[in-house]
């Protein structure tokens, strides 16, 4: 047993060893990608309208076209990866691939693990109305009625945030929410910008738009623990993408809704 | 089972819960009295002369017995705001509550007056009353007293099935059990409370009905 042990021990170091060898040798994951001429990108295929398969068989959406757009500004080729979300940062740090773009939130416990860029797409809960309800604030709330699925994050959060004198309609479930909305039971919903997507694919004679944040979660390429030149080149990519417009667009073609201004400056 | 009973929890909220009680005897009272109403009319209309009422009372019956509760509540609510008729949670709710109950009661009230002798009527007709004050003074005060039970059980009923407005968000009791429980997770206290509640809304409501009940028909028992 005691062999046996020992044996497992002295290859589990070796293979350690070697691990860490190759990963020093390929210091530098940028250079990587332009010498291969390949960018590997880990997609999501189960959650549109960030990844999907489309009609054709085509994965599509909105992280795809983001994908898409890096490999074009790198001036290499697409090779994407379908991942799911339990296996998506796994799949970066044993290097499968080389960027993670796939809905990808930030909290402290991924913050360990690999490095996150500038958001690209907006991911947040909100309250959404009808454009002629003027409010852009929750302190413009008052005297309005707000519909909310009881229980849910954006009614804990919008009972927080608000005073007593906002009527808060609470309903049992997401699509009893909607329903009230739709029928125009109230003009004012608090919900997350994907339902408000649903709606404008469901519904365009009653879209709702995003009057403020409640809270805002959106996402982030990742990028492995330590790739600062790979990280930094993605940075000014998602800047530029902003800046050309190319945000923009992604964000009306997929999520029906302007791309809010708040991410650029994150 | 290593489960806590945690009551004191909800006396934060007791505010929530007393307003949801208010509402509930609310919304009991109103639809009660509204309905005992049409369910009277509706009855009338079963026992009417013209085809029309006739006809027209029993489809509305078929159609309010043989749907659930909860679609009548929902097409009211979410469905008529498409061709424009928009009304409140309280209204829409008290609408379905009126609406469900007549129609019970209507079938429960046909059901004394088809019980009533023959020979009273052809009494009253003798004396020369019309037929208006036949149904008013002979037909309907015993036919009333001799479903009273089952009235005031439906009634209860629907005191009960009020819960299922809190899905159109009317904060009344079920509602307010359902805020709480999903502040606190506490399950089992918050809907064992109402249910307590309701228990004892209903022993209140009988007691009150056969206190009506005991006055209004004492004079008939005399005689009988």
């Amino acid at each position: 047993m005691k062999i046996l042990k020992k044996m497992s021990l002295a290859v589990a170091g070796s293979l350690l060893l070697t691990f860490g060898a190759i990963s020093t040798a390929s210091a530098d994951k940028l250079d990587d990608i332009t010498e291969a001429g390949v960018l590997k990108v880990a997609v999501p295929q189960d959650f549109p309208p960030f990844g999907s398969v489309g009609p054709d068989l085509q994965p599509q959406g909105y992280d795809i076209d983001m994908a898409g757009y890096l490999a074009q500004e790198l001036g290499v080729k697409l090779e994407l990866v379908p991942v799911t979300s339990a296996n998506r940062i796994p799949y970066l740090q044993t290097q499968k691939v080389d960027l993670v773009i796939s809905s990808l939130g930030k909290n402290p416990e991924r913050e360990k693990a690999i490095d996150f860029t500038k958001p690209y797409a907006p991911f947040f809960l909100g309250v959404f109305g009808l454009n002629e309800v003027e409010v852009s604030s929750p302190e413009e709330l008052a005297d309005k009625t707000v519909g909310v699925t009881r229980g849910a994050v954006e009614d804990i959060e919008l009972s927080k945030l608000v005073s007593d004198d906002v009527t808060i309609k609470r309903f049992e479930d997401n699509n009893t929410t909607l329903s009230a909305f739709l029928s125009g039971q109230v003009d004012l919903i608090a919900t997350g910008n994907l339902v408000v997507t649903e709606i404008a694919n469901r519904n365009p004679s009653r879209v709702p738009e995003t009057k403020f944040m409640l809270k805002n979660s959106p996402c982030y390429v990742g990028v492995m623990k330590g790739e600062t030149r790979l990280a930094d080149k993605v940075n000014e990519l998602i800047g530029k993408a902003y800046a050309d417009g190319v945000l923009e667009s992604l964000s009306q073609k997929w999520l029906k809704a302007p791309y809010p201004a708040e991410l650029a400056s994150m | 089972m290593g489960y806590e009973l945690n009551f004191g929890a909800l006396l934060e909220y007791q505010d929530v819960l007393l307003a949801g009680l208010w509402m509930t005897v609310k919304l009991t009272v109103v639809s009660t009295l509204l309905g005992i109403l049409l369910g009277i009319l509706g009855a009338a209309a079963r026992r009417h002369r013209n085809p029309v009422l006739r006809h027209g009372s029993k489809a509305y019956v078929e159609l309010i017995r043989n749907t659930p509760f909860i679609v009548q509540l929902f097409f009211i609510f979410f469905g008529l705001p498409a061709i424009g008729i928009k009304m409140t949670e309280v209204e829409a709710g008290i609408l379905a509550l009126v609406i469900n109950l007549g129609a019970y009661l209507t079938e429960i009230i046909r059901a004394g007056i088809d019980n009533t002798p023959k020979g009273q009527i052809e009494a009253a007709r003798t004396l020369g009353l019309s037929s208006r004050q036949i149904f008013i003074r002979i037909i309907l005060p015993p036919a009333f007293q001799r479903v009273y039970s089952s009235v005031v059980s439906q009634c209860i009923i629907v005191m009960l099935g009020s819960a299922v407005v809190s899905q159109i968000s009317v904060q009344e009791l079920t509602f307010a059990a359902n805020f709480i429980q999903s502040r606190n997770f506490l399950s089992f206290e918050s809907y064992l409370v109402a249910a307590l509640l309701y228990l004892l809304l209903a022993f209140l409501m009988r007691l009150i009905f056969n206190l009506i009940g005991s006055r209004a028909f004492s004079r008939e028992e005399k005689q009988s």
